[in-house]
């Protein structure tokens, strides 16, 4: 700075002048400026206060038509059914708790003071043009009392609208689930997700069941129709329609009739029933009872109707099939002897004692057999013919909870199914390091022993137990349980069919002779002489394996009986039963749990005998029902049976 | 100072109607209008020497700043402008609203003036390296209103005729260059879109067309406070930030228009009293800069909002909704005021003799 060659008169020189030629400029912006208004708001002020008047645009939504749900028949299971509802369009010209109270009176709406207040809230959260809706299910009288009085009410208007509707109810609640209305959480998640412009127009979302799991399928793409209105917001005419794109149908696995059926069977009896095609993971049936209706859901359930289901002692609410954490018991015996066979500890001719308790060495407890004067000797398919706590006692003592926690895991205990609907538990498969995090307590030999035959801190969900049976009737290869068969696109009837993810090689055995020797021990249940399933499958069209399962729900006491009767009813044993058929080749494997209501062979067994008799001969009796060959095999300790 | 807080005041009846009478967008923009006066009045205390001193550090964070944009940058509306530091995310290109200035006039106030060949050129690489950053995030308009600040510098400082006119001669050759290699598309959109609005009635004009509607259809004298048609019944986009200006024409109409220009006037007037007066190069170049950009962010807005101009993100100034513009203003506002009240005990007397 301050060099010599400065010349501070030119430089201020300079700058004045170049100040005064951006002062020029500024005016002269400000007088394009003013021209340019003089000229919009003097000049052509007609032009455009006519526009203004009569000609604005606005852009509405067009909500997608939602897909259609099917059973595997095509017969319709979620279907959109038209209904009228009053929506008002909040204005500012227009007190919008006036107009609701008001209509409120004129069509005894039976607002409460909440629902006011959500309405107030929802007419300002929402865009101008989506309106909110006032009522639902409007009756024809309620539509001809508005269509008197509606020149009062400029910004309310009936709007004919698809709803959902359940034709079968409470048949197929479990599966389809339902959708309501869309809620201010369901409004942050698909704000955060990014879907929120989407919805614009939508009311509806699925909460449960494959509403919910395939909501983004089944919704489709908002459309929108820009349309020319005037200042008062009504339309002059359309100028562009951008049609949706309708949701896509879904084609469930599910067969109806025999959902029907299975909601006959149970009658009033508590419990859940899952029948599954094991060579593919499809979903044949799945229903829990007690169930509910979803219609009132989507209408948007009354606190009293919802109160009345969540106090309900049958806990309808809750889906048996995939929620309940049950004790598998007995059912698990032949999964266990998979284990046995491969890990060496046992094999299919090695003889077994059966006393009437087991005793760990050095230790005075006793583990009962559930036969007081115990078996006798026995190899692996008498064991699970007949059910031998002993054996499998002895079988989880050697095997250790390590060995044993580990199977479970590959055969898919303590762990998602991948069913496709959210509402899933995950069920215990019990190890040290789940008991340290659970009690904070040292896991004892003690804890092992009841594992093997499904009991102490296992439990299961019935999916689980179905899942993993399918395995074992699929000699190893496990498949998803899956409710979705195919989407198709309405609009160009393209197909999508469900693809299997399953990992190939979760349960690898040695030796795939393993799984079918314990194919042959639960054959020998339905059919062998001493079989715990035998009755119930007398004189079946078809051979049938099964295993029955009785689980303790309240622990005895040493030295004390099982007896039912004096037992309060929800202590009581829960009765399960898993059984496939036909035997060499499986297409149908059911998995049934009844809560508090006695033994796995006679409560369960019978309504697993009934629905694969509906399903094998009465629904579809066509296809593969047994080699016509059989094979007669020696086992064990000399017994002989024909499989088929 | 006066001015300032007419035209703030006159702000907030704007805003109460265009925001469709929310009280608590109100509220909200009261608060941060009287934090950007504090925050002012502070500035103001600070004499112009440290402006000086610390427009080299302030520029190189700048820089360093819009390079990190680049690198880690929040993408949101599809531009990459915000750098998120867990708290708070700031917008360097802001920033340079005021460090531009600051830097060029810094840089060419250390000179005799007008400015030799080498210092020209020296002073257009200082405004072309962030103007190509910010271009690159991309932000057509801020780089624009960037670039204008230093420009408006180099011009005030006594930039040769002959730049200019090799510079418009190159701009014009260069037009075809740009359009086709620098402009995204939706930018060319916009520039279409401009030359005929009707051509696109629902997508891009649909701005355009609904915002001459609202200005149109105000008249002389306007629809009166909170009865505009087309902002109340939200046909007008972003009515309370960008296009604010198109709900203040229709309710106000062009008396409306009138008050607001006058109101600017005197604040510019007053501005360029500031700029003349001003003991030294740096503080003169400063003033006259930040004037003169002031001006010009007033015509561009309404000029976009008014469909002479195409549509680029430029809030006009002490009206539209929003913090971080308002802010960055003010502290312009408190540096030209610091050097009004400092320009007695000038710190660069001994230099200058």
């Amino acid at each position: 700075m301050g060099k010599q060659n400065r010349n501070e008169e030119l430089e201020l020189r300079v700058f004045r002048s170049r100040v005064f030629i951006c002062i020029g400029i500024s005016i002269l912006m400000v007088v394009i400026l003013f021209c340019n208004l003089y000229y919009l708001q003097i000049i052509s002020y007609q032009d455009y206060k006519t526009r203004s008047n009569e000609n604005s645009i606005k852009v509405m939504p067009v909500v997608p038509p939602r897909g259609i749900i099917y059973d595997r028949n095509l017969v319709v299971l979620a279907d959109n059914a038209p209904v009228y509802h009053l929506v008002l369009f909040p204005n500012k010209q227009i007190k919008t708790k006036d107009t609701i109270v008001e209509l409120d009176k004129l069509l005894e709406l039976n607002l409460s003071e909440k629902d006011i207040s959500r309405l107030l809230y929802e007419s300002k959260t929402r865009k101008r043009f989506s309106g909110v809706e006032l009522s639902n299910f409007l009756s024809e009288e309620q539509i001809a009392t508005f269509a008197v009085n509606s020149y009062k009410y400029p910004n309310a208007q009936i709007v004919a609208n698809l709803k959902r509707y359940y034709p079968f109810a409470d048949i197929t609640t479990h599966t389809t689930g339902y959708v309501s209305r869309i809620n201010q959480n369901d409004v942050k998640k698909l704000a955060s997700s990014g879907k929120l412009e989407n919805y614009e127009g939508s009311t509806e979302i699925g909460k449960l069941g494959i509403e919910k799991f395939y909501e983004d399928s089944l919704h489709g793409e908002t459309g929108s129709t820009k349309v020319e209105v005037n200042s008062h917001g009504q339309v002059i005419r359309t100028l562009n329609y951008e049609p949706p794109v309708p949701g896509k149908d879904l084609k469930l696995t599910i067969d109806i009739r025999l959902q029907y059926y299975a909601q006959e069977i149970f009658g009033h009896m508590k419990g859940a029933v899952v029948a599954i095609d094991p060579s593919n993971g499809e979903i044949l049936a799945m229903y829990s009872n007690p169930s509910y209706d979803p219609n009132p859901f989507v209408r948007g359930i009354r606190s009293g109707e919802y109160k009345r289901l969540l106090d309900n002692p049958g806990h309808p609410l809750i889906n048996r099939a995939t929620q309940g954490g049950y004790a598998p018991a007995s059912t698990v015996k032949p999964l266990l002897c998979v284990m046995g066979l491969n890990e060496k500890l046992i094999t299919t001719k090695g003889n077994f004692f059966g006393a009437p308790y087991f005793k760990l060495p050095g230790s005075t407890h006793q583990f009962r057999d559930w036969r007081a004067w115990g078996h006798g000797w026995m190899d692996l398919y008498r064991a699970i013919e007949i059910s031998a706590d002993t054996y499998f006692y002895d079988l989880a003592y050697r095997a250790g909870i390590n060995r044993i926690h580990d199977y479970l895991d590959r055969y898919g205990f303590g762990k998602k199914t991948g069913i496709d609907i959210s509402e899933e538990s995950l069920g215990i498969n019990p190890s040290r390091d789940w008991k340290k995090s659970r009690f904070n307590q040292q896991w004892h030999l003690g804890d092992t022993v009841p594992i093997g035959i499904g009991q102490g801190y296992w439990t299961s969900t019935l999916m689980q137990l179905a899942k993993a049976h399918a395995t074992l009737a699929n000699r190893g290869v496990t498949r998803t349980p899956h409710l979705l068969k195919e989407m198709v696109d309405p609009t160009t009837n393209e197909i999508t069919a469900y693809t299997q993810e399953e990992p190939e090689d979760t349960l690898k055995v040695t030796d795939p002779q393993y799984f079918e020797d314990c194919r042959i021990g639960m054959y020998l249940v339905v059919n062998g002489p001493e079989g715990t399933g035998r009755r119930a499958f007398f004189g079946a069209k078809y051979k049938a394996a099964g295993k029955s399962g009785t689980a303790q729900v309240v622990s005895i006491k040493q030295g004390e009986k099982y007896n039912a009767a004096k037992l309060k009813v929800e202590h009581r044993d829960n009765a399960l039963f898993v059984a496939y058929a036909p035997f060499k080749q499986p297409r149908i494997l059911v998995a049934v749990i009844l809560e508090n209501e006695g033994g796995g062979s006679t409560k369960a067994a019978p309504v697993a005998r009934a629905m694969i008799d509906k399903y094998l001969l009465d629904l579809y009796p066509n296809g593969y029902m047994g080699d016509p060959n059989p094979q007669v095999v020696k086992f064990g300790m000399g017994g002989t049976v024909v499989l088929q | 100072m006066f001015g300032l807080f007419l035209a703030l005041c006159f702000s907030l009846f704007v805003l109460y109607s265009a925001s469709g009478q929310e009280a608590d967008m109100l509220i909200r923009q009261i608060t941060r209008t009287g934090a950007a006066f504090v925050l002012m009045i502070a500035v103001a205390q600070i004499p112009p020497k440290y402006f000086a001193k610390a427009s080299t550090y302030l520029y190189i964070i700048g820089v360093i700043l819009l390079v990190l944009v680049e690198l880690f940058g929040d993408i949101s509306k599809g531009a990459q402008r915000w750098l998120n530091l867990g708290i708070v995310r700031i917008q360097p290109s802001e920033f340079f609203k005021v460090v531009m200035p600051l830097s060029v006039a810094a840089f060419l106030a250390k000179t005799a003036l007008p400015p030799k060949l080498l210092h020209t050129i020296c002073s257009f690489i200082i405004v072309g390296i962030p103007t190509v950053l910010i271009l690159m995030q991309p932000d057509l308009g801020t780089a624009a209103l960037v670039s204008v600040a230093g420009f408006i510098c180099i011009f005030i400082a006594g930039l040769s005729w002959w730049w200019l006119i090799a510079g418009a001669i190159a701009g014009a050759a260069a037009l075809p260059v740009i359009w086709n290699f620098v402009l995204h598309d939706y930018q060319k959109q916009r520039v279409f879109t401009l030359l005929d609005p009707s051509s696109d009635p629902l997508g891009a004009g649909y701005h355009i067309i609904q915002s001459k509607i609202a200005i149109g259809s105000g008249g002389l004298y306007g629809k009166g406070w909170l009865q505009g048609s087309q902002s109340q019944l939200d046909f007008l986009p972003e009515p309370h930030t960008d296009f604010i200006f198109a709900v203040l024409s229709e309710e106000t109409g062009l008396v409306g228009f009138l008050i607001l220009i006058s109101l600017y006037c005197f604040i510019i007037g007053r501005c360029v009293v500031i700029t003349l007066n001003a003991r030294h190069n740096f503080e003169r170049i400063l003033c006259g800069s930040f004037t003169f950009t002031f001006m010009f962010y007033i015509f561009v807005n309404i000029g976009m909002v008014s469909g002479i101009l195409p549509v680029v993100g430029v809030p006009l100034p002490l009206i539209s909704y929003g913090g971080t513009a308002m802010i960055t203003l003010m502290i312009c506002f408190g540096i030209m005021m610091s050097i009004h009240t400092h320009k007695k005990v000038s710190f660069f007397k001994k230099d200058n003799k």
